[in-house]
């Protein structure tokens, strides 16, 4: 099987823990991942903020650069969500990008999709002794469905203390620009996803996405609260031997 | 072209609305609280219905068929309702809407009428363009009489004074009903009963000695000229059967087809609406009763306008039943009034810039007061898929040349992976030459708009390599 890493362009740039993570979890479990050199960002931002024309050139570069593969990986809720809902309505009905976007659309799995429906895999072998909460982003819970996949995985970690989330549904109030266009609606959501995480007790918050993370532990580490965010990878990517950073 | 009016002037931009009604902690509380009771009742009784996804999936086809077929539609409804002995008007905008009420209130000599609550009256501004003409409009639902003698605006479509608690009402009621009708009694309390029954008495007279109502409809069935409106207090019942005047004003997207689809409505819109199983009560009338004279104002105000939009017209499917409201992250938190539009929400911020257009700075943000989180649309009991209309929205905005510039510089960086690879170098590379002290030279709170970001966040640290250039110097950890 021929797998893509597509990394995501928030994850290769200041996240490449993630990266790294999902790199050696997939090693761990047989499957050499291949990272197309060509790849850059799956034009979300644009698409999202109103810029289409620039989201309809990055997500032809992007295709293009994932194609022929049997499977595409993202670390990411909300690319695979762009990639897979908005991509063919970018694409249109016929034409290359058409074609292009039919043949990679498919194949293209958040992690937890493809370590549990492709791979088949729910205990991948970690060891992570620490108290977690787990954070469904808006896009992997309503957007590509993940359902209890990642908790699932999350629960088969050796030491690991599963903490639920209240209000576990509700946006954190990310939403890429929407950060920055509505600074302070964004913050009042914030506040409130702050508030019930250090309500669980944890010690560290995970997502499948880490932009929403980078917006949350952006205000947990304002606040000085002392509870770190955390992708999901690299907790599946813990090991006792490997250590835990 | 005319001006659609939205019963709100469209002013400041959302996020400056936002601003003001997020330091507002009564109306966070109040929001929060009733938004939560509204959400856990609806989520109850909708998981009980097995057959929601079909019901659902029935409301869009009926709603997307009837709106591809309106003209022929609406032409059938004008017949029945005529045949039935009851009069039809067409109005364009909402001068035209008023300007026809307005004729028929005076024509029956009165100067007083009493009003169902309705969207459309409120969208056209109805009450104050008869005040223009001596004609005092009494609301007659408990939330509109609230938001009426507290002479405020609703902030909500199914509970207009969802912004005021108990103690405000108490406080609106003793002070204020005097005013308008029967006073309310001594040593009123915020008690609900007490509340009520002081609505109740201050109504009943009213409704006692008014000749004229004013009404919208939740449906209108072309098919029969049925008009049907769901309440839950009475009020509705009282003004339909007891004036000899009734003046029903109704947006021509609430045609429906025939009598049977009622079938699939009268159980979406309680559920996702006031979370009950079945409407309390549900009025239906065909043309005019015995001794009533029965008028019918189809109002346009925009809407043919949304129809001409393949992805935007899905938002006339709406059934105004606020489950967006109620869901919406945003909306909990800021309101209704921020929206600067009698459709506020979810709804409010695909429908407004598309029955008004993007001309003001108000109606050019509304697009984007969303995180697109999705909760609007797995709510919608007609599957009006919110977040792709707001998307396609922000396609038609003007986008201010800070962000264009910014954008543009976004793109280019990633139109060629290279350039991506030697901008993350960059930025390693200015993070190493800066110690852990000299690392404050990145500034903490950052300028301009991206200053909404570090105003109440930290900025994640950039690392030394990118995950490219990892892969690059170990060949994927191989090395």
């Amino acid at each position: 099987m021929r797998v893509a890493l597509f990394v995501t362009c928030v994850n290769d740039t200041l996240f490449p823990d993630t990266g790294r993570a999902v790199v050696r979890l997939l090693r761990r479990l047989g499957v050499e991942a291949d990272f197309p050199r060509a790849q850059t960002c799956c034009g979300q931002m644009h698409a999202n903020t109103g810029y289409r024309d620039e989201a309809v050139r990055l997500a032809r570069r992007s295709v293009a650069a994932l194609r022929g593969y049997d499977a595409v990986v993202v670390p990411s809720g909300s690319c695979a969500a762009m990639i897979r809902e908005q991509y063919p309505k970018l694409a249109g009905s016929s034409g290359p990008f058409a074609d292009a976007a039919a043949q990679v659309v498919p194949k293209t799995y958040e992690l937890t999709e493809f370590l549990v429906d492709v791979l088949g895999v729910t205990d991948v072998g970690a060891y992570f002794p620490h108290r977690v909460t787990y954070h469904p982003t808006c896009h992997s819970l309503r957007g590509i469905h993940l359902g209890d996949r990642p908790l699932t995985l999350l629960r088969q970690v050796k030491g690991l203390e599963l903490a639920p989330l209240p209000g576990v549904e509700e946006c954190c109030g990310f939403g890429g620009t929407f950060a920055l266009k509505n600074a302070d609606v964004s913050a009042a959501m914030c506040a409130d996803k702050v508030r019930a995480v250090l309500d669980t007790g944890a010690e560290v918050l995970c997502a499948a996405d880490n932009s929403c993370l980078m917006h949350i532990g952006g205000m947990l580490g304002r606040q000085k609260s002392g509870v770190r965010v955390m992708h999901l990878a690299e907790i599946l990517c813990a090991t006792e031997t490997a250590g835990v950073r | 072209m005319s001006v659609t009016f939205l019963g709100m002037p469209a002013t400041r931009p959302f996020p400056r609305n936002a601003a003001g009604a997020l330091r507002d902690s009564q109306l966070r509380f109040n929001l929060r609280k009733a938004t939560r009771t509204i959400r856990a009742k609806r989520a109850s009784v909708v998981a009980e219905a097995p057959d929601w996804a079909e019901l659902r999936e029935a409301g869009r086809a009926i709603k997307e068929h009837t709106l591809r077929n309106l003209d022929r539609y609406l032409v059938r409804l004008e017949e029945a309702v005529t045949a039935a002995g009851g009069h039809v008007h067409w109005a364009a905008d909402a001068a035209e809407a008023n300007r026809i009420v307005t004729e028929l209130v005076k024509a029956t000599g009165e100067t007083e009428v009493v009003k169902v609550k309705s969207m459309a009256t409120q969208e056209i501004g109805l009450n104050e363009a008869l005040l223009e003409h001596g004609i005092t409009a009494y609301e007659t639902d408990l939330a509109e009489l609230i938001v009426q003698l507290g002479d405020d605006r609703p902030s909500h479509i199914l509970v207009p004074a969802i912004h005021r608690n108990r103690a405000e009402i108490r406080e609106i009621f003793a002070e204020h009903m005097s005013g308008w009708g029967r006073p309310a009694p001594e040593n009123l309390t915020d008690d609900p009963a007490a509340l009520a029954d002081a609505a109740r008495l201050h109504l009943r007279e009213r409704f006692l000695k008014t000749k004229v109502a004013i009404s919208g409809a939740n449906f209108a069935i072309a098919e029969t000229g049925t008009l049907v409106v769901l309440e839950s207090e009475g009020n509705g019942r009282m003004c339909l059967t007891l004036p000899r005047t009734l003046i029903s004003v109704v947006g021509i997207e609430k045609v429906l087809p025939t009598w049977r689809d009622l079938e699939v409505f009268l159980q979406l819109l309680p559920r996702s609406s006031t979370g009950e199983r079945m409407n309390p009560y549900t009025s239906m009338w065909t043309g005019a009763a015995e001794g009533q004279e029965f008028h019918l104002v189809l109002l346009d105000n925009g809407r043919t306008g949304v129809l001409a939009d393949e992805v935007g017209r899905q938002a006339l499917r709406c059934i105004r039943c606020s489950a967006c409201l109620n869901v919406c992250p945003v909306y909990e938190r800021v309101g209704g009034h921020a929206y600067g539009s009698v459709y506020p929400g979810p709804i409010g911020a695909i429908l407004t810039p598309q029955l008004r257009g993007m001309g003001s700075e108000l109606d050019r943000s509304l697009p984007y007061a969303s995180s697109l989180c999705g909760a609007c649309y797995e709510v919608c009991p007609v599957a009006i898929d919110i977040p792709s209309v707001l998307v396609h929205l922000r396609t038609r905005a003007r986008h201010p040349w800070p962000e264009r510039a910014g954008m543009a510089a976004a793109g280019w960086v990633f139109e060629r992976s290279g350039r991506l690879a030697r901008l993350q170098r960059a930025g390693g590379r200015l993070r190493r030459l800066t110690p852990r002290g000299l690392h404050r030279l990145i500034p903490r709170r950052l300028p301009g708009p991206l200053g909404g970001w570090t105003d109440t966040r930290d900025l994640p640290e950039v690392p030394e390599e990118s995950f490219r250039a990892w892969w690059d110097r170990t060949d994927g950890g191989r090395r």
